[in-house]
Formats: C-alpha cells, sequence, structure tokens
C-alpha cells in the first residue's frame, strides 16, 4: 500500500511529475481566472444592496479560503515530515508558506477595501479579522524562524511545530462570525443549507476559487522544483539533466 | 509501524490537542472580551462599562430614523427585538445603513439614556442577489402581509 507514497515520496520522481502536470494546470489555471474574472466583474449582475462594490468578492472571498486551505497544506506536511521524516513533505510546506502569506494579506487588504465605503471603517477589532491577521503572523513567523536556524533540518523542524501549533487558529477563523458577534458578515457559501448567494453571482465565484487554487498548484509545483534542485544539487540525476540542458 | 515513528505520531497528536484544548479554555475566559458589541438588552441590564465609550450592536428600528435641522445630526433606534436603545449621531453614515440593517455604534450613553455615538458601522448580512430578485422577494412578503389569511389558508365560500 505505502509503495506509491514512498515512490512519490522520491524527490526525483516528484520532479518529474510536477514537470509533466504543472503546464497543463497552469493552462486550465489561466482559463479559469479569465472566465470567473469577465463573468464576475461584466456578466454578474449587480447586488440589491452594495451596487458594484460587492463585485471585490470575486478576488477576496477566494483569496480568504486559499489563506485557510495553504496553511491547512502546510500543518499536514508539517506533520508527516515530523512523524514521517519525508523531505518532500517538508519542501511543500516551505514552498507553500510565502504563497499562503500573500494570499492572507490579499484577503486582508481587499476586505479593508471593502469595508471602508460598506461598514464604514477600514479596519475593526472583530473577531474574524483580528484571526485572519494572526494567521497573517504566523505565516510570517514560520518563514523567520526557518530562516534563523543555521543548520536547515533544525530549522524545519522548529517551523513545523510552529505551524502545528498555529492549525488552532484555523477553526478559528472559519467559526469566528458564529461563536461571537462580529463586524464581519457569516458564511454566505460555505454553509450546509442553500447558500445565501444568487446562482448568477455564484458560478463565476466558484470558478475564480477553483482558479486560485489551481494557481496555488502551479507555483507550489514550480517553486518546489527548483527546491529539490537545489537539494539535490550534487545527485546524478540533476547532473546528468543539467549537462543535457533538460531541467 | 514501527515503535519510533507511532512514538512520533502521539506526541504531535498529544501537542495538537494540548494546544487545541489552552485555546479553548482561554478563549472561554475571554469570551465577552472577544465580543465586538453588546446588545440592546445587554445595555437595559446595565452590563456595559458605566462612563466608558463601549459598542452596541443590532437593528435599525422600521420609521425610527429621524434627521434633525442640522442636517448631519440623525437619530435612530437601535433594537435586537427584546429592548431598545436611542442612539443620537453626528457625523456620516456609511452606503449600507438603512432601516431594518444590522449597524454596530461606537459612543457612551448620556444621563438620558441616550447613546450618543462617534461612529456608526454598518453590518453586512451574507445575503446577496441581483435587484430583480429581491424586488420578487420583497414583493412576495407584501403580498402574503395584505391577505388578511395568509397565503397558505384555503379559503371556503
Amino acid at each position: 500500500m505505502f509503495q506509491w507514497f514512498h515512490r512519490l515520496a522520491s524527490l526525483k520522481n516528484f520532479y518529474r511529475l510536477a514537470e509533466i502536470i504543472t503546464p497543463w494546470l497552469a493552462v486550465l489555471c489561466a482559463i479559469l481566472l479569465a472566465v470567473g474574472l469577465y463573468r464576475g466583474l461584466v456578466v454578474a449582475p449587480t447586488d440589491y444592496e452594495q451596487g458594484e462594490s460587492y463585485r471585490i468578492i470575486y478576488v477576496h472571498v477566494p483569496s480568504a479560503w486559499m489563506s485557510m486551505f495553504v496553511y491547512m497544506v502546510i500543518a499536514f506536511c508539517s506533520a508527516i515530515y515530523l512523524v514521517w521524516n519525508m523531505k518532500l513533505a517538508d519542501i511543500v510546506a516551505q514552498a507553500s508558506a510565502p504563497m499562503g502569506a500573500a494570499f492572507t494579506f490579499l484577503a486582508l487588504a481587499t476586505g479593508s477595501l471593502w469595508g471602508k465605503p460598506m461598514w464604514g471603517t477600514w479596519w475593526e477589532w472583530d473577531a474574524r479579522l483580528t484571526s485572519e491577521l494572526i494567521l497573517l503572523f504566523l505565516y510570517i513567523g514560520y518563514m523567520a524562524l526557518r530562516g534563523a536556524f543555521e543548520n536547515s533540518a533544525a530549522g524545519a523542524k522548529a517551523a513545523a511545530i510552529l505551524a502545528l501549533v498555529g492549525v488552532v487558529n484555523i477553526p478559528i477563523i472559519h467559526y469566528s462570525v458564529e461563536w461571537w458577534n462580529t463586524l464581519h458578515q457569516p458564511a454566505s457559501i460555505t454553509k450546509f443549507d442553500t447558500p445565501s448567494i444568487h446562482i448568477s453571482m455564484l458560478i463565476p465565484l466558484l470558478m475564480m476559487a477553483l482558479g486560485f487554487k489551481l494557481f496555488y498548484l502551479v507555483n507550489m509545483f514550480s517553486r518546489t522544483r527548483s527546491m529539490i534542485l537545489e537539494r539535490e544539487a550534487s545527485t546524478s540525476w540533476v547532473r546528468n539533466r543539467a549537462q543535457e540542458n533538460n531541467l | 509501524m514501527n515503535p519510533k515513528r507511532r512514538q512520533k505520531l502521539i506526541l504531535v497528536g498529544a501537542m495538537v490537542a494540548i494546544v487545541a484544548l489552552a485555546m479553548t479554555l482561554l478563549l472561554n475566559v475571554f469570551r465577552s472580551n472577544i465580543q465586538l458589541f453588546y446588545t440592546p438588552t445587554e445595555v437595559a441590564q446595565g452590563k456595559v462599562p458605566p462612563g466608558a465609550e463601549f459598542k452596541v450592536g443590532g437593528m435599525v428600528a422600521a420609521d425610527s430614523v429621524e434627521r434633525l435641522t442640522d442636517g448631519l445630526t440623525v437619530e435612530f433606534v437601535l433594537t435586537d427585538h427584546a429592548e431598545d436603545v436611542p442612539v443620537r449621531y453626528t457625523g456620516i453614515l456609511p452606503d449600507l445603513f438603512r432601516e431594518g440593517q444590522g449597524t454596530v455604534s461606537v459612543g457612551k450613553l448620556d444621563d438620558q439614556g441616550v447613546f450618543v455615538a462617534s461612529k456608526v458601522l454598518a453590518k453586512h448580512d451574507e445575503n446577496y442577489m441581483p435587484p430583480e430578485v429581491a424586488d420578487a422577494l420583497q414583493k412576495a412578503a407584501d403580498n402574503k402581509k395584505q391577505q388578511p389569511y395568509g397565503s397558505d389558508t384555503v379559503i371556503l365560500q
């Protein structure tokens, strides 16, 4: 059962796999983002209360979802790295961290831009906004902690433990709007009954969400590939490919 | 699974569980501090800090918004359908402020029990729909109100 797992865990095989699927994912991602943006910004109707301003949802919500999704990837990889000492998991976590931080920043910035005209404030210390800001600090702390160690394996272990400790923040972000009273509205889509967003607005949003996910995968794969090359620079397969000019 | 890995797995699991437990306890202790605002019921019960600035959140009661003659001062009633708080505010209201909409006001209670707000924030609900759909829903609600027996009552004549 673990055979495919071991094969995937080999950095050489993962490099090859990522090399093959990345261009396909990139094309799909570009199509989804282009169509999603067009349908969201041009085709979708205006909102009955917010008018055109609601359209920031097409960037804000996908980046907020991704900020949490990427953190879960990092936490999951960190657990695998700590328990099974799998190098690939550590590389994926390392490659993901700056992207997660970027998504978090984007969610905070777009939310703030929307908040000024709609709520009447750029920032409010409510539970949702504050926990998302803590998420940004967790990402930054994760990257800083990794970089602070001379010995990269020790840095990776410390950062993995930080990532696992920080994972408690994820349910707090998600449920903050239900557990406490906040300025931020409750979820429109991730509830079990029918979404509170009209179908004509929902479809472009889901396309954007999938597009953002693919954008993450494409970038994560290419970052992972270059990190694999760096770590494996002295192995024969990297040297052979370098000689053939085929990296 | 070899014993060393098993031990590590238990260790990692225990760490996450303990941190989660600690966080739960902590958030429970600070529960009231994390709430962004007091409800009108809590204001009526006197749970608010006396003499200090605090936030009240609730719905703007229907037909309660009044603009004073200076053109900038607005008076309205915040309600949670159990208790009411009268609010006075001088300044620019956010786009989403209207009757029936949730708002959060920052300010102090004066001697007459009027909440003098220094800031009024609008709270958005989670509903997104095109204007036509909103109109249709409104119409349906109005029709239901006008029928004396309710729309689902069959009238035999």
